[in-house]
Parts: C-alpha cells; sequence; structure tokens
C-alpha cells in the first residue's frame, strides 16, 4: 500500500514508530497530488515547502501529518480566496482557530482546497477556479461546498482534511466522495478566521477516511475559543473514547425514507438496511413516517427545511458579504459572481422593510417548530439517521441555471443544520458500475458528538463499505 | 413589489441597495430565478407561527463576557493592516468620494 492511502490514525502510528519518514510520506502524497490536481482541481493553493514544518512535530499529537485546510479558512504564508476572484491573491494577516490549533497540535496545512465561491453551493461547480471532478468518477460532481477536501481524502491526495457546513457542506461531498465527514454541534468549533456565511450554522469540522480518523481531528479543533462568542464553554471529550462502546441499547429513528423524492431509491434502500445493521447490532430501530398527521412529525417535511434555510442563509449571505466592498482588502463587488449576487440581492430583499415580516421572521418562527420538533424527537430517540442525499454524485454541469440546487441536494441535511444539530456522514453503498458512493447521515442532538461517532464506527465496523477500514485490517 | 411579480426593475433597485452592478440581462434572469425561489419559501405559509417566537440563534448561551485586556499578539502593524487595500497613499486607505462638493 502506498502511504498516501494510510489513514490519519495509522499515519501518526508508524511516524510516531519511525516505520516511516516524513519524507516518504509527504513524497507519497506530493507525487500523488502532482499526478492528478490538474485533472481534477482539487487544490487551489499548494504548499511546496510543506514537508519543511514536520520539523519537531513528531513528539505533538498529529505527528506532522499533511491536512487539506478548505479555501474559507484564513491561513497565514497560503493564500485564502474562498474560491472567489473577489479574493484573488488576498494574504491574511492572521490565522483562522481552527488552522492554529491544527499546527500547534502539529499538523502540517499541505494546501487550500476548491469550494463554491463563498461556499455558496452543493456542487463545487460554483467557484470562481474551476470546477472540482469527482475522484471516484470524474464525470461526476464532488458535492459541496467542501468539494475539495472531500476529494482530497477520496483521492488520497491528503491525509486528513478540514471543511464547513452551514447546511451539508461537509456531510453531503463526503457522501458524494465516498468519505467520512462530520458536522459537529454548531459552537463546538470555532468559526474564528473562517469567512463567514450564514452565522448562525456555520460550522467547521473534519474530513477523514475513517470515523476514527474524524474523532481524531475532532479532538484538536473543539472547544472555547475567546474570539468567537458562540463557542460553548462545555468541556471538550476526548472523542476517541466512546467509539468501541457499541450501539447496544440504543434507540434509533430512520428519517425521510418515505419522502416522494427519496422512497423506493436506492439511497433510502441503503438507509433501511443500515436500519437492520443497527438492529443486528442491538439497538431498536423505528421508522420515523414524515406523513403522520401529527404537526410534530410533519414539520420534518424537508421542503419546509429548504424555505427556512433559503430564507435565513441569503439574509445572512447578504449581511456578511456586505464588507466585501474592494477598499480595505480584495476587489470590488464586479468581481462577484452570478450566484453570490443571486444570493445577496434575495437576502436584501427578504429583510427589506416592506418584506422582513413575511419572509424573514416567519422563517425564523418556523425553524423554533423544527428545533421543537427535533427536541420531541430526541426524547424518544438518540440518533436518527437518514440518506445524506437523495442520490449519487451528480454529473458535472447539473447545477448549471438551478437557482435551488444546492437546497435541493442538501434538502434532508437542512432541518438539523438549522437547529444547529451534529451529523456525519458514512458510506453505506458503493455502484460497482459507476464506482459512485450513498452516504448514511446520522444525526443526534447539540453537543452529542460521542454518540453519533459512536454508531458510526460500529455500523463502520460491521459494514464493507469504507475501503480503508477494509485494507488497515488484512 | 409583489413577490410573485418580480420583475427586472425590482432586482435593479435592489441590487442598488447592496451595491451590486448588474446588467439588464441579469437583472431579468435573476428575477424569473426568484420568483421560482420564493414559491417554495411561501409553502412556509402553510405552517400556523402564531404564539411562537423567532429563533435567531441556537446555542442558549446569553451574554458571553472576555476579560477587557489588549491582546498585542494579535494586533496588527500598520504594513499588515494596509497590505491587503488596493489603493494607498501615505499609509492612508483612497476610497471613492461619496459626497458632492
Amino acid at each position: 500500500m502506498k502511504l498516501n492511502e494510510l489513514t490519519l490514525t495509522k499515519t501518526i502510528k508508524m511516524l510516531k514508530s519511525k516505520q516511516i519518514s516524513h519524507s516518504e510520506l509527504y513524497s507519497a502524497v506530493t507525487q500523488k497530488i502532482d499526478k492528478v490536481n490538474n485533472s481534477l482541481n482539487v487544490y487551489v493553493a499548494l504548499d511546496n515547502e510543506a514537508v519543511l514544518k514536520t520539523k519537531n512535530t513528531l513528539d505533538l499529537p498529529l505527528a506532522g501529518v499533511p491536512i487539506a485546510v478548505k479555501d474559507n479558512f484564513l491561513t497565514v504564508g497560503l493564500p485564502t480566496t474562498a474560491s472567489s476572484k473577489v479574493l484573488s491573491g488576498f494574504h491574511s494577516p492572521y490565522e483562522s482557530t481552527v488552522t492554529k490549533k491544527i499546527r500547534d497540535s502539529g499538523g502540517v496545512i499541505i494546501g487550500k482546497t476548491n469550494m463554491d465561491a463563498w461556499a455558496h453551493g452543493s456542487s463545487t461547480e460554483s467557484s470562481d477556479f474551476g470546477p472540482t471532478k469527482n475522484p471516484r468518477n470524474p464525470e461526476h460532481l464532488p458535492g459541496g461546498s467542501s468539494g475539495g477536501s472531500a476529494a482530497a481524502i477520496a483521492a488520497n491526495m491528503a491525509i486528513g482534511a478540514i471543511g464547513s457546513e452551514t447546511a451539508g457542506s461537509i456531510r453531503q461531498p463526503a457522501s458524494w466522495c465516498g468519505v467520512v465527514g462530520m458536522k459537529p454541534t454548531y459552537g463546538r468549533v470555532s468559526r474564528a478566521g473562517v469567512i463567514a456565511m450564514a452565522s448562525s450554522t456555520d460550522s467547521p469540522g473534519p474530513i477523514g477516511k475513517t470515523v476514527i480518523d474524524c474523532a481524531v481531528l475532532l479532538n484538536h479543533i473543539a472547544g472555547k475559543d475567546c474570539y468567537d462568542a458562540t463557542t460553548s464553554s462545555l468541556a471538550v471529550s476526548d472523542y476517541t473514547a466512546y467509539l468501541s462502546k457499541g450501539v447496544k441499547g440504543m434507540k434509533v429513528g430512520i428519517c425521510y425514507v418515505d419522502h416522494p423524492k427519496v422512497k423506493g431509491t436506492p439511497a433510502a434502500l441503503a438507509v433501511l438496511d443500515a436500519g437492520k445493521v443497527f438492529e443486528r447490532l442491538g439497538a431498536t430501530v423505528d421508522l420515523i413516517s414524515a406523513s403522520d398527521t401529527l404537526m410534530a412529525n410533519r414539520i420534518l417535511n424537508p421542503n419546509y427545511a429548504i424555505g427556512v434555510y433559503t430564507v435565513v442563509q441569503r439574509a445572512e449571505v447578504s449581511s456578511n458579504l456586505a464588507r466585501y466592498d474592494g477598499i480595505r482588502i480584495g476587489r470590488g463587488r464586479d468581481f462577484l459572481a452570478t450566484e453570490a449576487k443571486r444570493r445577496i440581492i434575495l437576502g436584501t430583499f427578504t429583510l427589506s422593510q416592506s418584506f422582513v415580516e413575511k419572509y424573514y421572521v416567519r422563517a425564523q418562527k418556523v425553524r423554533s417548530l423544527i428545533i421543537q420538533n427535533f427536541h420531541n424527537l430526541f426524547g424518544t430517540y438518540d440518533i436518527l439517521i437518514a440518506p445524506t442525499s437523495a442520490g449519487y454524485a451528480q454529473r458535472l454541469g447539473s447545477s448549471a441555471d438551478n437557482p435551488l440546487f444546492g437546497e435541493i441536494e442538501d434538502m434532508l441535511l437542512e432541518a438539523s443544520s438549522i437547529a444547529g444539530l451534529t451529523g456525519i456522514n458514512v458510506p453505506c453503498m458503493r455502484d460497482p458500475k459507476t464506482n459512485l458512493f450513498l452516504g448514511l447521515d446520522i444525526m443526534a442532538d447539540q453537543w452529542q458528538e460521542e454518540k453519533i461517532l459512536q454508531a458510526a464506527y460500529a455500523y463502520e465496523q460491521a459494514t464493507e463499505w469504507n475501503e480503508w477500514v477494509a485494507n488497515e485490517s488484512e | 413589489m409583489k413577490a410573485s411579480s418580480f420583475a427586472a426593475s425590482d432586482v435593479q433597485k435592489i441590487a442598488t441597495l447592496a451595491h451590486i452592478p448588474l446588467t439588464d440581462d441579469e437583472a431579468k434572469a435573476l428575477a424569473s430565478g426568484f420568483r421560482k425561489v420564493l414559491q417554495v419559501v411561501d409553502e412556509l405559509n402553510d405552517i400556523d407561527v402564531s404564539n411562537i417566537e423567532p429563533t435567531h440563534q441556537v446555542t442558549g448561551l446569553e451574554n458571553v463576557f472576555r476579560e477587557d485586556v489588549i491582546d498585542t499578539t494579535r494586533m496588527f502593524t500598520q504594513e499588515q493592516a494596509l497590505k491587503n487595500a488596493k489603493r494607498i497613499v501615505d499609509g492612508f486607505i483612497v476610497v471613492d468620494q461619496i459626497l458632492e462638493k
């Protein structure tokens, strides 16, 4: 096996026991990058001297492993553009909290990954620097907006990666690329130094080859940060400590499989199968019907989440992107591409005096109902499972001229995001004809990261979909 | 202005407020997109939200304070603060005139 194909956990172990050296590891990773980055367009910036930064890292927990970081995290020494031409050539004078924590733990930022410009999308096709292609099948999209980070993992062009999710932007590309991606609870990981998209839902998180890799990365990025007042001072667990506890006695609810766009699809069937896996492992599994006449469950209808998310996200975007005036940083607003213009203008409209009650305030009220409904569900269930995406990765070009492409693709994720919950994608099916993957989304209540990692790990160990787990257990 | 009859001229008006330059063709395309998007959003009208408080943040945190001290390690030099600005004269950032003489 080539060294770039190792998991983060195994890489750290082999580096620390001196079975492999940094120079061997970095040469394998950069060889892979040199070979495929031109065609896949995964990295928008690379640190060609990354291997030199591994010096004195061996005693630190991340031991000098190469980490790919989404291009909306501010990094000193590497440009940050959020894949928008407005920020071409921008060099941040300060570092994001997440990347500082990675570096302080001994991780090395090997490069910045492509994304939908400003994170506005679920395809990575709206990047101003061209689309990223799905390494599993380059005729298809990687998903997004953290498409570059998910693709970097899928193509073994990094050992670990960092993305950010506002409503699906970690879990959906992880699903389409057949990797593990975790959205922590809103407020678990600092947003300081992350280019803001929707401030009330933005959640940085890990993307990795296995569940344990994501747990390790989360250990190093989670926690209270005095530069982000919305971070929680709740103690950070050792997220790897719970992994092997299993799901025996857990109550699992299956969501969304009877939605008209999901019912009977391979995604629905794969999730029902996953339900059987959890049952076999000792959990109690129920089907939660969206057609239930009780209001409490009807609110799970993804159409409402799409409506709430669309209004809230555009409103927050219009406010957050107002700072890009071309004066202190970046270029003028004439460099904004269509999608950003579309979102800023719609957000400005829904916040305007005559429409704010009708759109923005109503959406925030429905948001309260969605949160209340999750609260009720988590009174009964430990975790909820659902398809991450209703289908396999779409073909290149699919997002063109569709003002709601992202919202439709993320329709099964938006409710959990606007409620600030935590969720993780694990691969749950591979189509041998196309080599494309489906993903299982495991969600839990706020601050229950341990629970979803525990369930995801149990599922990963009990099934054969994760090639890295299979390879390393050989 | 009615949301259902969103016209290119309405889009232009909002774009001006948001300081976004738009061509007429762009405004036309955006207007038709907005009509579709607002149709989806209008489904929220099915839901009874009387007596429901809006949620603006989900952390449950209130009144977050920090020590009122200056962290000199995070202060920029003038050079750092100005290095990403496109137009600088004598350590100042140049901006367009917005007031008539």
